[in-house]
């Protein structure tokens, strides 16, 4: 099927367009298009007027320091993925974008839109509220930020008000003696994910576990984030499958697997257990790993 | 109904630069097949799924049902007929698909050419395993992918050969 008739306004600024987004009713703002254009061709969405970002220069900016990563409206995953300065500080965002989509929608779909559009059968939303980054949301009454909390209230439903724009994205670093993993089971490569999972673990100075927080994807009605560290802090060396056992069915107390036509309920709970063993502990050793890498190097070479 | 809004197009394609005028909703794919001409552009799902419809934008393989042509202005697009030689000829992706029996309906066939195309550009030399992983996003339901695999290594071999040549 085609889109039904909408206009088409393609702003040069970023003044412009929160003008312009004010003053429309029924209008949305385009920048990849990798999940509105299949909305607006399947007529499960319509809208009046498209305002499309991708000619504001401000908004295809990555810039990278110790602090952490910055993206804007019209960063592609494909352009995070490639960066290798975004790799070294936050590890995390490549291990996640690998799992979007396809290359091909990489090429065209940006990051900063996957984390508004708000699916949480997305990596990137998951990703967004595990790592604790922060969106930046600018219209012409100002601008605000908001944590995932505040963010996510639905099913694909953000606290976004129908003025403001998403304007850029900030994931912390990875901080010091942390690792990270993710891994999804899918039907196929490049589906929506059965399950995802990702996992941040921090390790204390003498190497024992301090943190454990897993993200989760296609297992709840909002990204959701938990935190494992009761059946785990305070192991060190091989962690026991008692303790990754314990930490998946903690998990499944946070979330509600449900079934589609992919999966049953029960297949999809018994994912998170598998994955939450999985994953947390290739956190745990990307940790160790990345603690012995820094402890062989002089603190001021980290950056 | 009001009359829908017309907006005029610039398009390259294939290094052609072409000027059309369409509604805003006119995606890439049907600009390409209706406006220009260009139906070596094939349109399969219409929903970013299938991969049939695969052109590369600045080089970078794009799905072109998700793109409208509108927004598709600022770019140097190529469709499977510009990976075909000023002479005519084919290109190493072409020959190879062709040698391979890497095709059957041929349906499918323009998303693969236009990925393959750019997926050796940046890995000249894949393995099997990297060949699967780059036309992973393409749907072929004749072939069972086995002689796609072999093209796709037969073009990076093809294309190798070729560069050494005019080295």
């Amino acid at each position: 099927m085609k889109p039904a008739p909408f206009g088409y306004r393609r702003p040069g600024s970023l003044a412009e367009a929160l003008t312009a987004y004010a003053d429309a009713s029924d209008a949305k703002i385009g920048a990849g298009g990798q999940s509105l254009i299949p909305l607006l061709s399947m007529r499960l969405a319509s809208v009046a007027e498209l305002i499309d970002i991708n000619g504001i220069e401000e908004l295809s900016r990555i810039t990278v320091s110790e602090d952490g990563v910055r993206f804007g409206a019209t960063v592609r995953h494909s352009d995070l993925l490639a960066h290798e300065q975004v790799a070294a500080v936050q590890p995390m965002i490549p291990a996640a974008l690998h799992h979007v989509a396809h290359a091909t929608i990489r090429n065209r779909g940006t990051t900063v839109g996957s984390i508004v559009h708000a699916d949480a059968s997305g990596e990137m939303p998951t990703v967004f509220a595990l790592l604790d980054g922060r969106l930046t949301v600018q219209s012409v009454r100002g601008t605000r930020e908001l944590a995932a909390p505040e963010l996510f209230i639905g099913p694909l439903e953000t606290s976004l008000a129908a003025d403001e724009i998403a304007t850029e994205v900030f994931l912390p670093a990875l901080a010091p003696r942390h690792g990270v993993a993710f891994d999804e089971i899918a039907r196929r490569h490049g589906d929506y994910a059965l399950v995802g999972v990702g996992a941040v673990v921090g390790l204390d100075a003498d190497g024992a576990i301090a943190s454990v927080r897993a993200g989760y994807v296609s297992v709840s009605e909002v990204p959701t984030v938990v935190d494992l560290g009761e059946p785990l802090v305070g192991h060190r060396g091989e962690i026991t499958d008692d303790a990754l056992r314990a930490a998946g069915e903690l998990a499944l107390s946070h979330l509600e697997p449900e079934a589609d036509i992919h999966a049953t309920a029960h297949y999809r709970a018994q994912l998170v257990r598998v994955l939450t063993g999985r994953v947390v502990r290739a956190a745990y050793d990307d940790a160790v790993a990345r603690s012995n890498r820094s402890e062989g190097t002089p603190s001021n070479a980290r950056s | 109904m009001p009359a829908p809004e017309l907006t005029d197009v610039t398009l390259t394609v294939n290094g052609v630069q072409h000027e059309i005028t369409v509604e805003p909703r006119r995606l890439l794919s049907d600009a390409l097949r209706h406006d220009l001409g260009l139906t070596g552009t094939h349109v399969g799902c219409e929903h970013g799924v299938c991969g049939a419809c695969t052109v590369l934008v600045d080089g970078k393989p794009t799905r072109a049902c998700l793109m409208f042509a509108v927004a598709a202005q600022d770019y140097a697009i190529t469709t499977v007929e510009g990976l075909t030689r000023p002479d005519g000829s084919l290109s190493p992706v072409q020959q190879a698909f062709k040698d391979c029996h890497g095709l059957q309906c041929g349906f499918c066939t323009p998303g693969f050419l236009t990925t393959v195309a750019a997926g050796i550009e940046e890995n000249p030399d894949p393995t099997e395993d990297e060949a699967r992983d780059m036309i992973a996003g393409n749907l072929c339901r004749c072939t069972g992918y086995q002689n796609i695999v072999a093209s796709v290594l037969r073009a990076a071999e093809l294309q190798a050969g070729e560069s050494e040549e005019s080295a």
